[in-house]
C-alpha cells in the first residue's frame, strides 16, 4: 500500500485543457473520493495515476517513487472500470487470475489465491462460469477480484458502481467500503455521485474543468465549501447564494443586503471587489414570523423526515430545509431568520470564500 | 372487437403461419440453388456417353471414369496393340481399356490442386495477418493522415483489378515473379488487404479499449494484450475476413490466366483446359469442379459459427 502525490499535474488534449494544475496528496491507506460532473478532469485524473495516459506536465508519486513516465504495466496499480472490462472469452475463474498469470506464478497457486479471493467476494459458487451470464452485482465482484489478487499498492476505481442498478449499489458501496477496511488498501475512487462520495469516502476532492477545487472530509466539504461551485454541487438541495450589492471588510460581523442587515462571522480578510454572494445551507435557514426577511411560500417538497420549503424573498429564491412539523402552504407569507454561525461570504470574481471565524 | 386473440405470443413476432411460409419459400430457394451443384457432383460419377445424353439421364450406372480421366494422361491405341497387351490389372486401368486408351502417366491436375492450396490459403493467410495488424493500428493509435490512408487503403479497391494487369505482368517478368507461389501470394494478398483492412478494423473497433488497458494495468505488454485479449475477441471478425479473402483467392481466374503457366498454375485456368477426346471431357471436369469446391465448402463450414455472427457484427450489441 502506498501514497500517492500529485504535483502541478496538468493535461492536455490539443487545445483543450483537460486537468489544470492538480496537486493532491492521497495517504497511505485513504479512501479517496474523485467527484466532479462530468467532463471536470476526474477520470483523466485517474488515468494518469494509472499510466493510461501521460500528463503533459506535473510529476506523480507513488510510494516515493516517481512514476509520471513509467508504463501502467509497471505500477503495480489496479483499475477497475465502469464497464468491469471483463474478459468474455474467459471464465470466472480465469478473469480473477489473469494479473498473476503474467508474473509467472505457478498454476496451483494461481488456484489457491482464486479461491482465497473469491471466498472474500462469495463468489465460490461461480467459478466456472463465463462471465456474459453473471448479473452485474457479481460482475462487479469479478471485476474487484481481479483488482484485488495481485495485492497492488493502490485501487483505482472509475465509477465502478454507474453499471448497477440502484439497489445494488447501495449494496455493492457497503461491500467496497468493508472491503477497503479489510485489505487496507490505498483507493481512488472517481465518481460523479455526491450520496456515494459522502457515504464512502475518507476524503472528497472535488473537481471542476480540471481544477482541484477543495480536498477535505466530507464534513468540511459539506459545512465549510472553498468555493461556490462545491457548495452547489454537494448538498440537495444546493447551498444557497444570495447577490450583495457591498463589499466586506476585514473584522465585518454584519452584512447588509438589500437594506437587511445579516449578522455572520467575523470576516477575517477583505473582499476582491465590492460585490459578494452570500452562501448558506437550507438547513441553516429558520422559518419564523419573526424573522426580519419576509417571503411568500413558492414550492413544498415532502421528502419524509423533513421538508424542502422554496420561499421567493427580496433577496432571492430560497430553498429551507425544515423539519416536517412547519406546515408552510404555497403562497403563505412567512418570515425567515439566518442561524449567523454557517453564513459564508464568497468573493464574486474567482467565487472563492473569504477568510472568516467559521472558514479558517 | 374479436376475444380468440393468442396472448400469448407477442404481436411482433411472426405466427406459426408465416413462419411455415418463411420456410417454404427458403426451401424453394436453397433447392434451387442446389441445383448445379447436384449436376456437377452426379456429372462427375458419369460415364463420358451418360454426361452428354440428351435429355440429361437422372438415373445412371456410376461410373468413376471421371475420376480416372481427370488423374491420367491416357493415349489411344489399335486393337491390335490392345490385344497384345496382358490384361488390365487395375480397375483404373480396365476402364481406361474400354475405350480403347493406355495410361500414359499421371494427369497434372493434382499438382494444380496443390498450387491452388498453397496460393489460396497463403495468401489468405497473410492477408489477415497482415489486415489485423493494420487494422488494430488503425483502431487503436494516433496515425497522422489516419483517414487518408484508409481512404487509399479503400481507394486500392474502386478498379477492377484486372486494369493493373498489363503493368503487373511486365513488373512481374522484370521481377522473376511470372509463374510463381510467391508472386502469386503477393498478388492475392495485395488485392484483399484492403478488404481485410476495412472489415478487421470495424471488428477491432467494437472491441472496448478498456479490455487492453485492464490488461496494461495488469502487468501486461501491449503485445501481449494483443495476443491475449484482442486476438480472441477478434476472432469472429478474423474468420469472417478470411472466408471472402479465401472465396477470392481461390476462384481468382484473370491474373492466374494471365500470370501462370506451369508451375504456379491454380484450378480455375487449369479446369477449362481438361480436354477429352472429341469435344470436352465433361466427367472429368465434373470431378474436378467438385475436388475444387470442396477446400472452401470445408473451410467454411468450419469457421461457420464465427462466419454467422461475422456477417451481422454491430447489429447487436453483446
Amino acid at each position: 500500500m502506498a501514497e500517492i502525490v500529485i504535483k502541478n499535474l496538468n493535461k492536455m488534449f490539443g487545445d483543450f485543457t483537460a486537468v489544470n494544475n492538480s496537486n493532491l496528496t492521497i495517504k497511505d491507506g485513504e479512501f479517496f473520493v474523485l467527484l466532479g460532473p462530468s467532463g471536470c478532469g476526474k477520470t483523466t485524473t485517474l488515468r494518469m495515476i494509472a499510466g493510461l495516459e501521460l500528463p503533459t506536465r506535473g510529476t506523480i508519486k507513488l510510494a516515493n517513487n516517481d512514476v509520471t513516465f513509467l508504463r501502467a504495466s509497471q505500477r503495480d496499480i489496479a483499475f477497475v472500470f465502469q464497464l468491469f472490462a471483463l474478459y468474455p472469452h474467459m471464465n470466472v475463474s480465469k478473469n480473477i487470475g489473469f494479473p498473476l498469470k503474467i508474473q509467472g506464478i505457478p498454476k496451483s497457486e494461481i488456484k489457491v489465491r482464486v479461491l482465497e479471493v473469491a471466498k472474500m467476494l462469495h463468489l465460490e459458487h461461480l467459478l466456472d462460469l463465463k462471465v456474459s451470464g453473471l448479473s452485474g452485482g457479481d460482475r462487479q465482484r469479478v471485476a474487484l477480484g481481479r483488482a484485488i489478487i495481485r495485492r497492488p499498492k493502490a485501487f483505482l476505481m472509475d465509477e465502478p458502481l454507474g453499471a448497477l442498478d440502484a439497489e445494488f449499489r447501495e449494496l455493492m458501496c457497503f461491500e467496497l467500503r468493508k472491503l477497503h477496511n479489510d485489505i487496507d488498501g490505498t483507493t481512488v475512487y472517481v465518481t460523479h455521485d455526491q450520496v456515494e462520495a459522502m457515504a464512502m469516502g475518507d476524503r472528497i476532492g472535488i473537481m471542476n474543468k480540471g481544477v482541484m477545487l477543495q480536498a477535505d472530509d466530507p464534513l468540511t466539504i459539506y459545512n465549510k465549501p472553498r468555493t461556490m461551485f462545491v457548495g452547489q454541487f454537494i448538498g440537495s438541495p444546493a447551498m444557497n447564494f444570495l447577490k450583495v450589492n457591498s463589499a466586506v471588510k476585514k473584522g465585518d460581523q454584519t452584512i447588509k443586503i438589500n437594506g437587511s442587515i445579516i449578522e455572520m462571522p467575523q470576516a477575517f480578510e477583505d473582499s476582491n471587489t465590492d460585490k459578494n454572494f452570500l452562501g448558506i445551507r437550507p438547513e441553516n435557514i429558520e422559518i419564523t414570523d419573526a424573522g426580519d426577511i419576509k417571503g411568500k411560500v413558492f414550492g413544498v417538497e415532502y421528502l419524509g423526515a423533513y421538508r424542502i420549503v422554496t420561499v421567493d424573498t427580496e433577496l432571492g429564491r430560497l430553498k429551507v430545509r425544515t423539519s416536517s412539523d412547519v406546515h408552510s402552504k404555497i403562497n403563505d407569507n412567512i418570515g425567515l431568520n439566518f442561524l449567523p454561525g454557517n453564513i459564508i461570504i464568497y468573493n464574486s470574481d474567482d467565487e472563492s470564500a473569504i477568510k472568516s471565524e467559521f472558514m479558517n | 372487437m374479436s376475444t380468440n386473440i393468442d396472448t400469448s405470443r407477442s404481436p411482433l413476432e411472426a405466427t406459426a403461419f408465416s413462419k411455415r411460409i418463411a420456410a417454404f419459400i427458403v426451401i424453394i430457394y436453397a433447392a434451387i440453388a442446389i441445383i448445379p451443384m447436384l449436376l456437377i457432383v452426379t456429372t462427375a460419377f458419369k460415364s463420358t456417353t451418360d454426361a452428354i445424353t440428351y435429355p440429361p439421364k437422372i438415373l445412371f450406372k456410376p461410373s468413376l471414369e471421371g475420376v480416372v480421366n481427370l488423374s491420367t494422361q491416357r493415349t489411344r491405341q489399335s486393337k491390335e496393340y490392345l490385344k497384345s497387351l496382358p490384361p488390365p490389372r487395375t480397375w483404373y486401368e480396365k476402364i481406361v481399356r474400354k475405350r480403347q486408351m493406355v495410361i500414359a502417366g499421371p494427369s497434372r491436375f493434382f499438382q494444380r490442386f496443390v498450387n491452388s492450396l498453397v496460393i489460396g490459403f497463403g495468401s489468405t493467410f497473410f492477408s489477415v495477418f497482415l489486415g489485423t495488424l493494420a487494422a488494430y493500428a488503425f483502431s487503436r493509435f494516433k496515425i497522422p493522415l489516419k483517414d487518408d490512408l484508409l481512404f487509399f487503403i479503400l481507394s486500392t479497391r474502386m478498379f477492377p483489378p484486372i486494369a493493373a494487369a498489363v503493368p503487373i505482368f511486365l513488373m512481374y517478368r522484370k521481377l522473376g515473379l511470372n509463374d510463381t507461389h510467391l508472386g502469386m501470394i503477393v498478388l492475392y494478398t495485395v488485392v484483399n488487404l484492403s478488404l481485410s483492412v476495412w472489415l478487421l478494423k470495424g471488428f477491432i473497433d467494437e472491441i472496448p479499449k478498456e479490455y487492453e488497458e485492464a490488461a496494461l494495468v495488469d502487468g501486461y505488454s501491449r503485445l501481449s494484450a494483443f495476443f491475449k485479449i484482442i486476438l480472441p475477441q477478434a476472432a469472429t471478425g478474423i474468420a469472417a475476413t478470411a472466408i471472402f479473402c479465401l472465396i477470392f483467392s481461390w476462384n481468382e481466374y484473370a491474373f492466374a490466366i494471365l500470370l501462370t503457366f506451369r508451375e504456379a498454375q491454380t484450378l480455375p485456368p487449369f479446369i477449362p483446359t481438361i480436354i477429352g477426346e472429341g469435344g470436352l471431357d465433361w466427367p472429368a471436369i465434373a470431378t474436378a469442379t467438385s475436388i475444387f469446391m470442396l477446400p472452401v465448402i470445408v473451410f467454411t463450414i468450419i469457421l461457420r459459427k464465427h462466419l454467422l455472427r461475422g456477417i451481422t457484427f454491430g447489429a447487436v450489441r453483446k
